[in-house]
C-alpha cells in the first residue's frame, strides 16, 4: 500500500503538500517541530495512491514516496 | 611593434588564453591585435557589450582555471573595479592592462599617470591590492606582462599592467622569447567539473560569521609575502648620486635622459625607476640619499608613496604636470639645478 | 515496498534558508533532478546569482561559481567559452537578469551564447527586503511602491523573455510557472529541454519560472500559488515562446 514519510523537522510548514494531495491525506500536525512550525503530517489510515503530487510540490525535499 | 601590441603578444605567449575587450582610445590597437592572433594561438576573443562585462567575462574564464585578460584606458578601467574587487575576493588570478590617458572625466587621450591611486590602493571596495607592474619600454610591456601572469597565478591575485597612452602608442624593436608552450600551473581549485573530486566553488560572499574575517586574514598573509618578495625597481647612477630622481613608465625614459645631461654637466644626480608600484619598492629607499624628486604625469601620487618609504629620513621634492601635460627634460634640469643649489647640498 | 521519490542526488539534504512555501527551493530540486536524469552532474558548471539563491552553491552538489549582481551571464560568457565541454548555466532572479544585468543578459543572448539560463521571475526583490523589481505588477505593492506600481512613475512590468526571443541567437524560450504539480512537470521538462538544447550546441536557451514569494507578497503559500495562476499569468502568459 503506497505512503510518504514527511522529515518532520526538515518541514517549514508551508502545508502546500496539503491542498495537492488527491485523497486528503496530509494535514498540518498540531505539534511544533524543532523549527518552531506546525509541519505537515501524514494520515496513514487512508488511501495513499504514490501519484507524488505531494513530493513534487514541496519546496523542501521533506516527503519521500513508497509505492 | 607598439606597446599595446607588446602586452598582447606578451599575454598570448605567456599562455593566456581568453581576452575580452572594448574599445577605448589609447589602447585600442591592444584590442585588434587580439582579435588578429588570440583565436589562431587557440584562445578566445570577445568584444564585450562594455567594460564591466569584459572584466566579469574575465572573472568566469579566470574561474575556468584560464589565463584570462582584459585591457582599457582609465574611464574604461574605473567600469572594472568593481569586477576586480570581485577577482581579488574569489582570488583569482587575471591580467587588466591600463593604458593611462588623461583624467578626471572623460579626460582626454593624452597620456597621463593619474591612476596611480587606483591601481595601487584597490580601487574597487574592500581590503585588497593588485600587483601593479608599470613598464617603460615597449621590451617591458611584453615582458611584464609575461611576469604578471606568472605572479598572477603564483599569488591567484589580480594583476594590472599600467602602461599609458604614449607608452602604448610609442614603437620600439621587440625581442619575442618563442620558448614554446608555456607549463601551466595546475589549478585544482578552478571550475572544471567535478568528475573525481568535491565540487569546486568560486565565490567572495561569506555569510557565516568568522568565514569572510578568516578570508581577509589569509589575504593579508598572501600581501604580506609579495611585499617581501616581490618588490622590484632599476636604478640608474644612483650609488653616488646627491638627487635622486624617482619616476616611472613614460616619465621615466625622460627623467633618465634628464640624468645624462645633468651628470655630463659633473652633477651627482641618479634616477630610482619602481617596476612594481605595488608591492613599492620600498627595500630601494633603506640607505636614503640626500634628496629626491619625485616626478610625476600627475599632481603626487607616487610622491605619498616616496614619502612613506623615506618617513622624513631624506627631503622630497615634486615636479608634476598632468592633465595631458609631461614634464619635460628641460623642465627637470632646472628643477634638479635649483635643488642642487639649495642650502644643504 | 520501493521508494519512488526521493531527494536528487545533485542536491545537498540540507535545510535551505529560503522561506516556507518559497519557489526557490521548488525550482533548486528541478534542476537538481535534470541534472540527475541527464547524468551530467560532473559536467555542469552553475553561476549563482546576488539574490536570495546567492548561496544556491550550499545546496547544489557540483561546480558553482558566484557572479556580481547582474553579471551571471558575462561570468557564464567567460567559463563556457574557455570550456565548451561543460554545461554551463546561470540561475538568475528578474532584478539580477532584468535590472542591473540587462546589458550582460541582451548581449550574452544576442551573441547567441551557448549557455542555459534559469530566470526566477518572483516579482520583487526578495533578499533585500521586497522591493519592486523590473517585473513588478501594476498595483502590486511592493516595500518602494507602497502604494502599488504606478505606470506613469515606475513604467511597466517588464517582458524581458518576450524581448529576448526576438533576437536570432536565441534558440529556445519557454515560461513555466512553479504553482502546480501539473505546471512543475511541465517546468521540468522546459528544464530538460534548456539543458538538452546546450549538451547539443543549439544555442541561447532560457526557461523563465514564475515563482512564488509569499514572504514579500504578503499571502500564504498557497495563496501565493493562486495569485500565480489567477493574476502573474495575465501579465506574464506561459507557454513557448520561441
Amino acid at each position: 500500500m503506497p505512503r510518504i514519510t514527511i522529515n518532520k523537522d526538515k518541514c517549514k510548514g508551508c502545508l502546500l503538500c496539503v491542498g495537492v494531495c488527491p485523497q486528503g491525506l496530509i494535514v498540518a500536525d498540531k505539534e511544533l517541530n524543532a523549527r518552531g512550525a506546525k509541519p505537515a503530517k501524514f494520515k496513514l489510515d487512508g488511501k495513499c495512491l504514490g501519484c507524488c503530487l505531494c513530493a513534487m510540490i514541496c519546496p523542501d525535499c521533506c516527503i519521500e514516496v513508497y509505492k | 611593434m607598439t606597446g599595446n601590441e607588446a602586452i598582447a603578444e606578451g599575454a598570448i605567449q605567456a599562455g593566456c588564453t581568453f581576452y575580452a575587450g572594448y574599445p577605448i582610445t589609447p589602447q585600442n590597437e591592444l584590442t585588434a591585435y587580439m582579435a588578429n592572433h588570440m583565436q589562431k594561438s587557440g584562445g578566445v576573443f570577445i568584444q564585450a557589450e562594455a567594460e564591466l562585462a569584459a572584466i566579469n567575462m574575465v572573472f568566469g574564464a579566470a574561474a575556468a582555471g584560464a589565463r584570462a585578460m582584459t585591457s582599457s584606458s582609465s574611464p574604461g578601467i574605473s567600469l572594472k573595479q568593481e569586477g576586480i574587487s570581485y577577482i581579488a575576493g574569489a582570488e583569482l588570478p587575471a591580467v587588466i592592462a591600463n593604458v593611462m590617458r588623461g583624467g578626471p572625466g572623460l579626460g582626454n587621450i593624452a597620456p597621463a599617470q593619474s591612476d596611480y591611486f587606483q591601481a595601487t590602493r584597490s580601487g574597487g571596495h574592500g581590503d585588497y591590492h593588485c600587483l601593479v607592474l608599470a613598464p617603460a619600454s615597449v621590451q617591458e610591456s611584453y615582458d611584464l606582462t609575461c611576469l604578471a601572469f606568472t605572479l598572477a597565478d603564483k599569488y591567484r591575485s589580480p594583476a594590472i599592467i599600467l602602461s599609458d597612452g604614449l607608452l602604448g602608442q610609442m614603437m620600439e624593436p621587440l625581442l619575442v622569447r618563442k620558448e614554446g608552450k608555456i607549463e601551466l600551473p595546475a589549478k585544482p581549485w578552478a571550475l572544471t567539473g567535478c568528475t573525481g573530486r568535491q565540487a569546486n566553488v568560486v565565490k567572495s560572499f561569506y555569510l557565516k560569521e568568522g568565514d569572510l574575517e578568516k578570508l581577509n586574514l589569509k589575504l593579508q598573509k598572501k600581501y604580506k609575502e609579495i611585499q617581501q618578495k616581490e618588490q622590484r625597481w632599476e636604478e640608474f647612477f644612483l650609488t653616488d648620486a646627491k638627487v635622486a630622481l624617482v619616476a616611472y613608465g613614460t616619465m621615466a625614459r625622460i627623467a633618465r635622459s634628464a640624468v645624462k645631461v645633468l651628470r655630463e654637466k659633473g652633477k651627482k644626480v641618479g634616477l630610482l625607476r619602481p617596476l612594481t608600484l605595488w608591492p613599492f619598492p620600498k627595500k630601494a629607499f633603506t640607505m636614503p640619499k640626500k634628496k629626491y624628486l619625485v616626478i610625476e604625469m600627475s599632481y603626487g601620487q607616487m610622491l605619498e608613496d616616496v614619502q612613506l618609504a623615506l618617513c622624513g629620513k631624506a627631503g622630497v621634492e615634486f615636479l608634476g604636470r598632468s592633465g595631458g601635460g609631461i614634464p619635460s627634460e628641460q623642465e627637470i634640469i632646472v628643477k634638479v639645478n635649483k635643488i642642487y643649489h639649495g642650502k644643504n647640498i | 515496498m520501493e521508494k519512488i521519490y526521493s531527494h536528487p542526488r545533485s542536491l545537498r539534504d540540507l535545510s535551505t534558508h529560503y522561506c516556507p512555501g518559497c519557489g526557490h527551493g521548488l525550482a533548486h530540486r528541478l534542476i537538481a533532478e535534470v541534472v540527475d536524469e541527464l547524468g551530467i552532474r560532473e559536467r555542469v558548471i552553475a553561476i549563482a546569482p546576488v539574490g536570495c539563491a546567492v548561496i544556491a552553491y550550499d545546496y547544489w552538489d557540483f561546480d558553482c561559481s558566484e557572479a556580481a549582481h547582474g553579471r551571471a551571464l558575462a561570468v557564464a560568457t567567460g567559463i563556457k567559452r574557455v570550456r565548451p565541454q561543460n554545461i554551463v548555466f546561470t540561475y538568475q532572479g528578474d532584478g539580477d537578469l532584468a535590472a542591473i544585468g540587462t546589458t550582460e543578459t541582451i548581449h550574452a543572448a544576442n551573441r547567441g551564447e551557448n549557455v542555459t539560463v534559469f530566470f526566477i521571475n518572483n516579482a520583487v526583490y526578495g533578499m533585500t527586503g521586497g522591493q519592486m523589481a523590473p517585473t513588478t505588477l501594476l498595483n502590486q505593492k511592493t516595500s518602494t511602491t507602497p502604494e502599488g506600481r504606478n505606470a506613469q512613475f515606475q513604467g511597466y512590468p517588464l517582458k524581458i523573455s518576450e524581448m529576448l526571443a526576438l533576437l536570432p541567437g536565441v534558440k529556445y524560450v519557454e515560461r513555466v510557472a512553479l504553482d502546480s504539480p501539473q505546471d512543475i512537470i511541465k517546468a521540468k521538462k522546459a528544464i530538460k529541454k534548456a539543458l538538452v538544447n546546450q549538451m547539443e550546441g543549439v544555442g541561447f536557451s532560457l526557461v523563465e519560472m514564475l515563482s512564488p514569494c509569499p514572504t514579500y507578497w504578503g499571502l500564504s503559500p498557497k495563496a501565493s500559488l493562486d495569485w500565480i495562476k489567477n493574476t502573474m499569468v495575465k501579465e506574464f502568459p506561459l507557454g513557448v515562446i520561441k
